[in-house]
């Protein structure tokens, strides 16, 4: 099953490739890795897309905390949460297409970025499944290229890094032990 | 803070934070990227230097010292070739969990990633086999990486770290401070475990009709022998110990079941198969141990005291995890039994096996064994040295022969199992141990890997008794051979390749001494435990053909052990 990591850690020279490499080494696979500064400038986010059965997952988990640069590890997977992915995306027209993707791109409520007189490119942003809902309308039509950002998510309603462990089980207390 | 006004040098920072972290020992290998600290090293005399002839010597010694003493060992090389020469040792470590830190050269900041000369980004080659590493990038950083370096290795579960020092670092100049405090908010070892887990282990340890003690190196480390031995002691709980474990709980006691695993005693085996409480203390699983996973103490209640979570349910599905320092959770545990078990029949069951499948050898031919040596020597000892071993047959044999009573006496590459690692590690331990004799067992094939080290033990006039079990042959990979490859014996006879060994320790200077008779084995013995004049070698010429048993061939349940080579009489 997929599952989607996210992990804080130090925005430090060798962190990412840290976290790489423990996956690499181990042989977990990646489906996709995104990384970017947060709030804080001394930390950046990665939201790791991986697959594997619990168990793996639990040790994944276990080993990215067990690496000095990551600060705080969320299994994402079941929290409620708002996930997001950028593609951009080329596609080939003729004289009677071009109108066809742009009414595509619109359901998708993507936007035109680049055309030339043979290809377009549109820009689409949304949860992994819209975007492959996308890549399969176009199909059609001749994929040139396609540049997808891996997913990035965020836990909805919350600022997970300000709240720090020790004050996790009054948390629960406050908000009950949702299950 | 600390907020000294004057300035200082990269290489005077870096010696000032040695001298704070109490290191008594570097050893290493000088070169171009580290020459300005090899200049202040000179005038330094809070610290010893120890010249070793090979990077790898540096990093086993570093770790011998370490696994004797308990503190952190230190490691200073150049970089490119000083550097990748550490490598083999730094797996060792991580493997086993050793706290040493690596100093390494680096070339100049402004040449890093030019394919400078002597360049090899140590960092990207070491992120998988430590702990953590650090390149020090600005001298303002210098002094807290250092105190971090430490902190990381020697605390929570140990393991090795490397700090590399680019030159231009070391050159610089700047104020010094050293931060009294280490605030890492992604790294906080957790020493205490769930008081509500350790109650529920004491419960099932009261109910339990067949406990069993699982100890590993983490006992050891931890420093939490006496605790163990009280625990033990206290509930007449049986101890079995894994190859790191040993000497954790005392070897001669009636209450040690030995070795388990691959070369365990047959009735330690038997134990684990049996048992209905394993109770897992600082081990971690290791497939040399548990056989087939799905059979490995089958019908037992698991419970698994560790520091490290990625331990626990890594290998082996447990029932009750206890996350924390294993020796305050004996401690703990210890505390909350109010009502001991009740063993009587679980011991004679274990007595019974014991005396039906005890280890045993056939020397009726009149040919020397390795295992009569290591029995010997045990004997004469009385289990009091500190015996650091190589990798192979020699290994096992003293594991399975040899009592030890005390922990940090048995040194060992467990995880990795690198050849060669023996010697250097005991010229380690011998800079450490003074009042117990220090002694290196290998095999012809290991001694041959890092045997440039003889120099540095005789340099510095270490008395190292070496004890060189000579069977002409990779004696394991050859008893593989036997039993798993069709008698293919491939490139594991060392008959003819040999040195003469006694030439070549002499020429090194090291006193020796050969054999081939069982009768010379106890005077010989003697003759090298009385040497104190510096190292001394005894070669040992044993039977060729000879195996390890018990075995129990790899990936198979454990109670499929072989207990002994079939005799043809019995084959037909
Ligand atoms: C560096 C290294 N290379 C290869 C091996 C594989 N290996 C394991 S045991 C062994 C044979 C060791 O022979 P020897 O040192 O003579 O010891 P013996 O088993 O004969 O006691 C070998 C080659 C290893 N463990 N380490
Ligand atoms: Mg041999």
């Amino acid at each position: 099953m997929m599952h989607i990591i996210s992990a804080l850690v130090e925005n430090k020279f060798g962190a990412f490739n840290r976290v790489v490499t423990m996956f690499s080494a181990k042989g977990y696979n990646i489906h996709s890795i995104s990384i970017g500064e947060t709030e804080d400038p001394t930390v950046s986010r990665m939201t790791i897309v991986t697959e594997g059965e619990d168990k793996v997952i639990e040790q994944i988990v276990k080993q990215l905390n067990r690496l000095i640069d990551t600060i705080k590890i969320i299994d994402m997977t079941n929290q409620p949460k708002v996930q997001r992915e950028l593609m951009l995306i080329t596609v080939s027209y003729q004289k009677g297409t071009r109108s066809e993707i742009i009414d595509i791109c619109e359901i998708f409520r993507g936007n035109v970025v680049d055309i030339n007189n043979r290809t377009i490119m549109l820009e689409i942003t949304g949860p992994p499944d819209k975007i492959d809902a996308a890549i399969n309308v176009l199909e059609p039509f001749g994929i040139k290229e396609i540049a997808r950002s891996g997913t990035v998510v965020l836990r909805r309603g919350e600022q997970i890094r300000k709240l720090p462990k020790e004050y996790e089980s009054d948390h629960k207390k406050i908000n009950g032990d949702k299950k | 803070m600390n907020t000294k006004k004057n300035k200082m040098s990269g290489a005077d920072i870096f010696f000032e934070c040695l001298k704070r972290e109490g290191v008594e020992y570097i050893f290493g290998y000088p070169g171009g990227a580290v020459l300005p600290i090899y200049e202040k090293l000179y005038d330094i005399d809070f610290l010893k230097h120890i010249l070793v002839r090979h990077e790898q010597g540096a990093t086993h010694m570093a770790e011998g010292y370490s696994r004797a003493t308990g503190k952190v060992g230190v490691v200073l090389v150049t970089s490119g070739p000083g550097a990748t020469n550490t490598v083999t040792g730094i797996t060792n470590a991580y493997m086993d969990s050793v706290p040493i830190v690596v100093f390494t050269g680096q070339v100049p900041t402004h040449l890093i990633g030019n394919d400078a000369f002597q360049e090899a980004d140590i960092c990207g080659i070491t992120r998988p086999i430590t702990k953590h590493n650090f390149l020090v990038r600005d001298i303002s950083e210098l002094a807290s990486t250092i105190h971090q370096a430490f902190y990381i290795a020697s605390t929570g579960r140990p393991g090795p770290v490397v700090v590399d020092l680019p030159k231009n670092v070391m050159n610089s100049i700047t104020e010094f401070n050293y931060p009294d405090k280490i605030e890492l908010r992604g790294y906080k070892p957790k020493v205490f475990g769930h008081q509500n887990q350790i109650k529920k282990a004491a419960m099932m340890l009261q109910k339990a009709k067949r406990p069993l003690l699982y100890v590993g190196g983490g006992v050891i480390m931890s420093g939490g022998n006496r605790e163990l031995y009280l625990l033990a002691k206290e509930n007449n709980l049986p101890v079995t110990m894994t190859l790191q474990g040993l000497g954790a709980f005392p070897g001669t006691d009636p209450q040690s079941l030995g070795m388990l695993g691959m070369h365990g005693t047959y009735w330690a085996n038997q134990a684990v198969n049996h048992c209905d409480l394993l109770i897992s203390l600082g081990a971690r699983f290791d497939d040399r141990v548990t056989g087939k996973i799905e059979t490995f103490a089958r019908n037992a209640y698991k419970i698994h005291v560790d520091i490290d979570p990625t331990c626990i349910d890594k290998n082996v599905v447990v029932d009750l995890p206890i996350v924390g320092d294993v020796k305050h959770v004996m401690a703990e545990l210890a505390s909350e039994i109010t009502r001991k078990p009740d063993l009587d029949e679980w011991w004679e069951q274990i007595n019974k096996w014991k005396s039906e499948c005890p280890l045993e050898y056939d020397m009726s031919d009149g040919r020397l064994r390795a295992q009569f040596v290591i029995e010997k020597l045990s004997e004469l000892t009385k289990g009091e040295a500190v015996v650091v071993t190589d990798v192979g047959q020699n290994q096992m044999w003293t594991a399975q022969y040899y009592k030890f009573n005390h922990p940090r006496s048995h040194i060992t590459s467990g995880g990795l199992g690198t050849m060669g690692f023996a010697l250097p590690a005991s010229i380690g331990v011998a800079f450490a141990v003074k009042d117990r004799p220090v002694i290196s067992i290998s095999g012809d094939g290991g001694f041959q890997m890092n045997i440039q080290e003889l120099v540095t033990a005789v340099y510095y006039k270490l008395p190292i008794k070496i004890i060189l079990l000579n069977n002409s042959f990779l004696g394991m990979v050859r008893q593989w051979q036997e039993l798993f490859h069709a008698e293919k014996y491939s490139f594991t006879d060392l008959s003819d390749g040999n040195p003469d060994f006694v030439k070549v320790a002499e020429a090194f200077g090291v006193k020796a001494y050969s054999t081939d008779s069982p009768h010379n084995v106890e005077h010989l013995l003697r003759e090298i435990l009385d040497y104190n004049d510096g190292p001394v070698m005894v070669e040992f010429k044993v039977a060729k053909e000879d195996m390890v048993f018990p075995i129990v061939p790899a990936g198979a349940s454990i109670s499929d052990m072989i207990i002994r080579r079939l005799d043809p009489k019995e084959m037909v």
